[in-house]
């Protein structure tokens, strides 16, 4: 088990990379309009499967939504 | 009149940008955006849930193809913060475009224009095109400008207050010294505001909240459609210069009894 921030939250996952990691969470990775950042700099979706994962890692997974 | 707006190059085929948050339901955010002709409309970017993943109305909208998106930064403090969620916007919805706000104030929604240059250039050299939510200040314009920015958009009034343009003069100043397009953003209450930023020389106006919160949002969608298409044409057009007395429009010569 892994210990990450994931969208401000602190959780326990057992997750090795970002692709791992969306699965877990029920987060369809081929979903268009989503993206990720890692420690505060986005990981590409094509870097997903293979970006590891870290103790203490900073995760932010976004997406568009309604907005002025 | 059909001139197309034109930003970092690429022509829009409406002059109005309109909002997508904070209409009653999704059926009327889709008609409102068809009535009001707007090509550009707006998003944010924000955390999914992590316990639901659902189809949001933005995957419909950026499906169609029929709107270009423009994310915006909405709600960041920061300019580091400004500058990763443009990046993410980047990524998430494949557009180097991005709608620059940087907040000073929570009460306020008052741009901190210190912050919003930094990120500005920051945003520019990284290859983005920025539209900046900005002060109706000349000079924080200019330095935008200068920095690269493809557009400036400076605040009619207060995000979401309705009270118009507060301070038309300099809104009429910056549209005639800024070297890139103008958009007026923030403080459109009702149709003859969005005119009234035409005729002082805009080259375009985003208005939400006047839609989504009008008691007829596809109505009110249309009415911004017309407004910004006849304060455009009155612009072309030239007001008559103002007289301190009357002018008979009717012909003095031939009244009836003399």
């Amino acid at each position: 088990m892994t210990r990450l921030r994931i969208n401000g939250e602190e959780a326990e996952i057992a997750a090795a990379t970002i692709a791992e990691l969306l699965v877990q969470r029920g987060i369809d990775a081929k979903a268009r309009f989503l993206a990720v950042a890692l420690n505060g700099a986005v990981v590409r979706r094509a870097e997903w499967p293979s970006q590891p994962l870290s103790a203490g890692d900073t995760v932010e997974i976004v997406r568009p939504l309604q907005g002025g | 009149m059909n001139d197309p707006l034109l930003i970092a190059g690429t022509p829009l085929r409406s002059r109005l940008f309109v909002g997508t948050a904070g209409y009653p339901n999704q059926q009327v955010l889709l008609d409102s955006l068809e009535a009001s002709g707007a090509e550009l409309v707006t998003v944010s970017i924000r955390r999914i849930s992590l316990d639901a993943y659902a189809e949001s109305l933005v995957d419909l909208l950026g499906g169609t193809g029929r709107y270009r998106l423009l994310p915006n930064t909405s709600g960041c403090v920061t300019a580091r913060d400004a500058i990763l969620t443009a990046e993410l916007a980047r990524e998430a919805l494949e557009t180097d475009w991005v709608k620059l706000e940087l907040i000073g104030d929570r009460d306020l929604l008052y741009p901190d224009v210190e912050q919003l240059v930094h990120a500005a250039d920051e945003l520019v050299r990284k290859g983005f095109v920025v539209l900046p939510y900005c002060n109706e200040d000349p000079v924080a314009c200019q330095k935008l400008a200068d920095v690269g920015c493809a557009a400036v958009m400076p605040l009619g009034s207060l995000i979401g207050s309705g009270r118009g343009i507060a301070n038309p003069a300099a809104i009429e100043m910056i549209c005639t010294r800024s070297p890139v397009p103008v958009v007026l953003d923030a403080g459109i209450g009702t149709a003859s505001d969005a005119a009234q930023a035409m005729e002082l020389g805009c080259d375009a106006v985003l208005v939400n909240t006047a839609i989504a919160k009008s008691h007829d949002p596809r109505h009110m969608a249309a009415a911004m459609r017309g407004a910004v298409d006849a304060g455009r044409l009155a612009r072309l057009a030239g007001r008559i210069p103002e007289r301190d007395f009357a002018e008979p429009s009717s012909p003095q010569l031939g009244l009836v009894g003399t």
